[in-house]
């Protein structure tokens, strides 16, 4: 597809000559002199904007030919229009007061040239001022006659109002409310006339007058809709499908414009109401028209003494009543199928919005928003629909005393259970939850609860979606949760794996050979591992924080460890387990946080074997426990059972050498009389007892076959681990004592089994030797290695009296000012 | 409403360091956002492309990206389609969205929908509220033309010789970045505008 032909292409267009290029623009003058503008002109065209295109910098063109161009902008033939649009914005736009665009009228302009001149716009004045010609050539245009630009018009204002909303007064507000009004409510509902003659729009007249149909091929019986089909269309029907594009993001911009700007718009009500009898005679065409009287709005209270604002919600809200109504038609083409669903959305996101502005109207929605609810909740297909109008269920339920259960059903257990692998969806319903966290969770307590189903979607498409929860995730962290998720996250693999094996087992049949040969999926479909499994796959939280059997499931799923949908999550899980510490120590108390420092040494040796995984986790883990022994000393009394049996195990200084070296670390800095007044003697010699007989072994033979050699660091951390000890219990001393000068004697004749590097060596040695001086005294000793809090937390610093620092610089600025 | 539409290489490119992507068409819409944000409101236009067009770039390099962790997810194999193959190939492509964080690279959150057929990722950068439904429908549709009108399945440059095509298509499908509700009578009578420029 992509050839070496187009990249040499833009390799020449960066590379070419100035004097080449020179030569190019005056040929180019030329051609465009000429009368006929010939397919030439048109590949030059081409050329020259691939020439602006490829390079990073903007080229100045020759000001004859910038003339030129510009001037072709009008010209009657599209593709010089598109062409020279194309190359202009390429270049720079003219200067503020040389005034080559200023005294052109955006709303007189084509469509092509109206981009450019709103894409070099260079400030919020130049657009301002734009929306206010476009505005001004929507009020001084009547409706009928041939017109091109009022098509553009509005997409251009709205492009306009996406960027720069402030541009909009009161006036501008109600103008064009009373526009969308005519143009959505009251378009002919006559097809327009015969086959067009290539004009963008033909004219009104039609020799014969065909009503519009519905998307099923019945007559349509009531207003039009961009849901209404014909041979063709006329004016006003094309600016109803424009105007309902443009709709919703009209509804949310006046409405904020309108909200920020209160006593304005008091000010413009008065003067509204004056003209009110002046508007509404000229405005409502419902009879002049002969548009027929809509079944929608026939039961719906008269609107016609509102003002424009009002009157545009009404209008807005019997537009989307008759758009749900038209989506339930059988349409005949596929295209069709997908605009009802697209309208549906559209639909019910105006009528929320409607319902967010007049709170009245909420009564009148919400009975068609349930029937639709009913319609469609059965319907997977529907799934995307349904997310707005959980919305409108979550803005709206409370005040209109609505059960909201079997949406949130919806939401929470089956889309994701079932549609976890749409990556549309997917992105909707996490948007959804982000946007609606605090209401979530102050009103839907199925949410956090729903945590093992949401997952889902990240263990199915982890880089698509990783980013939403790392949003999510602190909300779905609370004390009751805890324990049970952290256990999630970490099997996160396996879900993803289990999924891919649920796909494949519902794809292939049994009998299907490419499925054959894989263990996993046999053990997936196996009776006997089905538990295990659905444990994985359930929906909601609560059912136990993990299984009994994981071992056995992380070695049916084994050979899953290089899926690369597999490798992809486990590579989001560290990042996220961070997250979790973070807010765990927010939400946790201490029995909560022990809970969890004995799952993390738990689960150090329970991971699936995915390559870097375990040390990615490890590396999580350590970092953490660290900080939460920091966080609560006592936890590490609390705790001093698992932690000795963890660190006097021999197989974990070559297996987890990280979460070891810390695990170490924290007995040797915590289990002292200082951080916990339960730390006794006897404490502390086990623990003294248990780290030895691991630092004998280590030290004393060659690594087992197949591990490395102890890390160094591991090494120094459990002499250092057992001097702090020792340095709490005196009695402990002479056995650290003659186990460092026994390393020394060990080490004098170079080389040792458990080191093969001789840096690494010396410097453990040198370790050695400084914590065996130390030990000789053992009150400096204790006052070194055990130092008391005001020590490792200075409050003297601060103080200003004895800052020797603080005092110094005094000194020196007395000195340096005189 | 849509920022940008581009179309960008999700494969390697010779010239291109390892998760470049080389954006061979790229149509941003409305006004340029930087003169609306008080830090770059002082940038020169010449200032302004550039920054627009290293956004675009960040844009392409997410969605190759995107592209190519998706594929290897799924594991499958790419069917090679020739032309006259379009709507297999479009049958066949992968596709996906992706969430653009506030300040990577757009002042606001936006939602990048995303298409990709063999070597090429089509782009729609939207608004995140907006209506990804209709969104991706006129993606599809867009990417359909594309394909058959400058003829992308086969070996030539037209994506970059004809290029005016793309403008007129989007002129009329995506009209200043708005998204259409266009029943298929609607779209019928556009595309047969768009034909008609096509034959010029």
């Amino acid at each position: 597809m992509y050839s070496h032909g187009a990249e040499s292409l833009i390799k020449q267009a960066r590379e070419i000559q100035d004097s080449e290029l020179q030569k190019f623009y005056s040929r180019l003058v030329k051609l465009l002199q000429g009368k006929e503008l010939s397919h030439e002109t048109v590949d030059s065209l081409q050329r020259l904007y691939i020439i602006l295109y490829s390079n990073k910098y903007i080229r100045t063109l020759p000001p004859e030919l910038q003339k030129r161009l510009h001037s072709l902008l009008s010209s009657p033939a599209e593709q010089f229009q598109v062409l020279c649009s194309a190359v202009l914005r390429e270049t720079l736009p003219p200067s503020a007061h040389s005034g080559n665009y200023s005294q052109e009228n955006i709303s007189q302009l084509n469509s092509h040239a109206a981009a450019l001149l709103l894409s070099q716009a260079g400030s919020t004045a130049d657009v301002s001022s734009l929306c206010t010609q476009l505005l001004r050539g929507l009020e001084s245009r009547p409706l009928e006659g041939p017109t091109n630009s009022l098509t553009h018009t509005l997409p251009i204002l709205n492009t306009i109002l996406t960027h720069n909303p402030e541009c909009l007064t009161e006036d501008h507000v109600t103008l064009l409310s009373k526009k969308l009004v005519d143009w959505l409510r009251y378009a002919s509902i006559l097809q327009g006339g015969g086959t067009s003659s290539g004009g963008f729009f033909t004219g009104p007249r039609s020799r014969q007058p065909v009503p519009i149909a519905e998307l099923d091929g019945t007559v349509s019986g009531d207003f039009f809709t961009v849901l209404c089909v014909g041979q063709s269309f006329t004016e006003d029907q094309w600016m109803n499908v424009f105007s309902f594009s443009v709709l919703r993001h009209w509804l949310l911009t006046y409405h904020s414009v309108s909200n920020g700007n209160n006593t304005a718009d008091t000010a413009q009500r008065l003067q509204l109401s004056l003209s009110l009898s002046h508007s509404f005679s000229n405005d409502d065409r419902s009879e002049v028209d002969g548009s027929v009287v809509s079944m929608v709005s026939a039961t719906s209270s008269s609107s016609r003494l509102l003002p424009p604002k009002e009157r545009l919600r009404e209008k807005s809200f019997q537009y989307c009543q008759r758009l749900i109504e038209q989506s339930d038609r059988k349409a005949h083409k596929k295209s069709d199928a997908d605009l009802q669903k697209a309208c549906l959305v559209e639909a019910v996101c105006i009528l929320d919005c409607v319902c967010e502005e007049d709170a009245s109207l909420v009564f009148r929605t919400f009975p068609c928003i349930k029937a639709l609810f009913g319609r469609l909740s059965s319907d997977l297909s529907f799934a995307r629909v349904l997310l707005p109008i959980a919305q409108f269920y979550l803005n709206h339920g409370e005040m209109a005393t609505v059960d909201c259960g079997s949406v949130w059903a919806l939401v929470f257990g089956r889309y994701p259970a079932e549609l976890f692998n749409d990556p549309f969806l997917a992105h909707e319903l996490l948007r959804f939850l982000r946007l609606n966290l605090e209401s979530l969770q102050l009103r839907v307590p199925q949410y956090t609860h729903s945590f093992p189903n949401l997952l889902k979607f990240l263990a199915w498409d982890s880089p698509a979606v990783v980013d939403d929860f790392v949003d999510l995730l602190p909300s779905l962290v609370t004390a009751g949760t805890a324990v049970e998720l952290l256990h999630t996250l970490l099997d996160l693999p396996c879900l993803s794996a289990t999924l891919v094996l649920q796909v494949r087992s519902t794809c292939l049949p049994i009998s299907e050979l490419s499925g054959r040969g894989l263990l996993s999926l046999d053990a997936f479909r196996s009776p006997s591992f089905r538990g295990l499994f659905l444990f994985l796959l359930r929906g909601e939280a609560g059912s136990g924080d993990t299984i009994d059997r994981l071992s056995t499931l992380l070695e049916l799923l084994a050979e899953t460890a290089d899926w690369p949908r597999v490798v992809q999550c486990a590579q989001t899980v560290p990042v996220l387990l961070h997250i979790f510490f973070n807010t765990v120590i927010t939400v946790a108390d201490e029995k909560l946080l022990a809970h969890l420092i004995l799952v993390m040494l738990e689960r150090s040796s329970l991971l699936l074997k995915i390559p870097k995984y375990n040390k990615e986790i490890h590396r999580v883990f350590s970092a953490h426990l660290l900080r939460l022994c920091k966080l609560h000393p006592s936890l590490v009394v609390d705790q001093s059972h698992e932690l000795l049996e963890f660190s006097g195990a021999t197989a974990n200084v070559y297996s987890k050498e990280e979460i070891y070296t810390h695990v170490v670390w924290v007995l040797g800095e915590y289990l002292s009389v200082s951080c916990d007044s339960r730390c006794s003697v006897r404490l502390i010699t086990s623990c003294f007892e248990a780290l030895e007989a691991v630092l004998f072994e280590i030290t004393s033979s060659a690594p087992p076959p197949g591990a490395d050699c102890p890390a160094p660091r591991v090494v120094t951390t459990l002499m250092s681990s057992l001097a702090k000890l020792a340095s709490r219990s005196h009695d402990l001393i002479p056995r650290v004592s003659l186990f460092l000068s026994k390393l020394r004697t060990v080490t004098r004749g170079g080389s040792v089994a458990w080191c093969s590097d001789e840096e690494d060596l010396v410097a453990i040695v040198t370790r050695g030797e400084e914590l065996w001086s130390l030990l000789k005294a053992p009150g400096v000793a204790q006052s070194v290695l055990t130092p008391p809090a005001h020590v490792t937390t200075p409050q003297w610093h601060r103080d200003t009296n004895v800052a020797l620092p603080l005092r110094l610089r005094a000194l020196t600025n007395f000195t340096h000012s005189h | 409403m849509v920022r940008c539409f581009l179309i960008n290489t999700v494969c390697p490119v010779s010239a291109l360091g390892a998760g470049e992507s080389r954006v061979l068409y790229c149509r941003v819409f409305g006004p340029d956002e930087s003169i609306f944000t008080d830090q770059n409101r002082e940038l020169s236009p010449e200032e302004r492309r550039v920054l627009q067009r290293e956004k675009i770039a960040v844009v392409a390099r997410q969605v190759r990206s995107a592209v190519s962790l998706s594929r290897e997810a799924a594991g499958r194999l790419l069917v090679e389609a020739v032309p006259g193959e379009e709507a297999l190939a479009l049958q066949e492509a992968d596709s996906g969205v992706l969430r653009l964080r506030a300040g990577d690279p757009f002042p606001e959150e936006m939602s990048a929908l995303w298409l990709g057929v063999q070597s090429l990722g089509f782009t729609l950068v939207c608004e995140p509220h907006e209506n990804l439904l209709l969104a991706e429908g006129t993606l599809r549709t867009l990417t359909r033309h594309c394909l058959e009108q400058l003829h992308m399945l086969g070996q030539g440059s037209e994506v970059l010789l004809r290029s005016n095509r793309i403008d007129a298509l989007l002129s009329r499908l995506l009209p200043h970045g708005q998204l259409l509700f266009l029943n298929h009578r609607f779209a019928q009578s556009l595309e047969k505008e768009v034909s008609a420029y096509m034959a010029k």
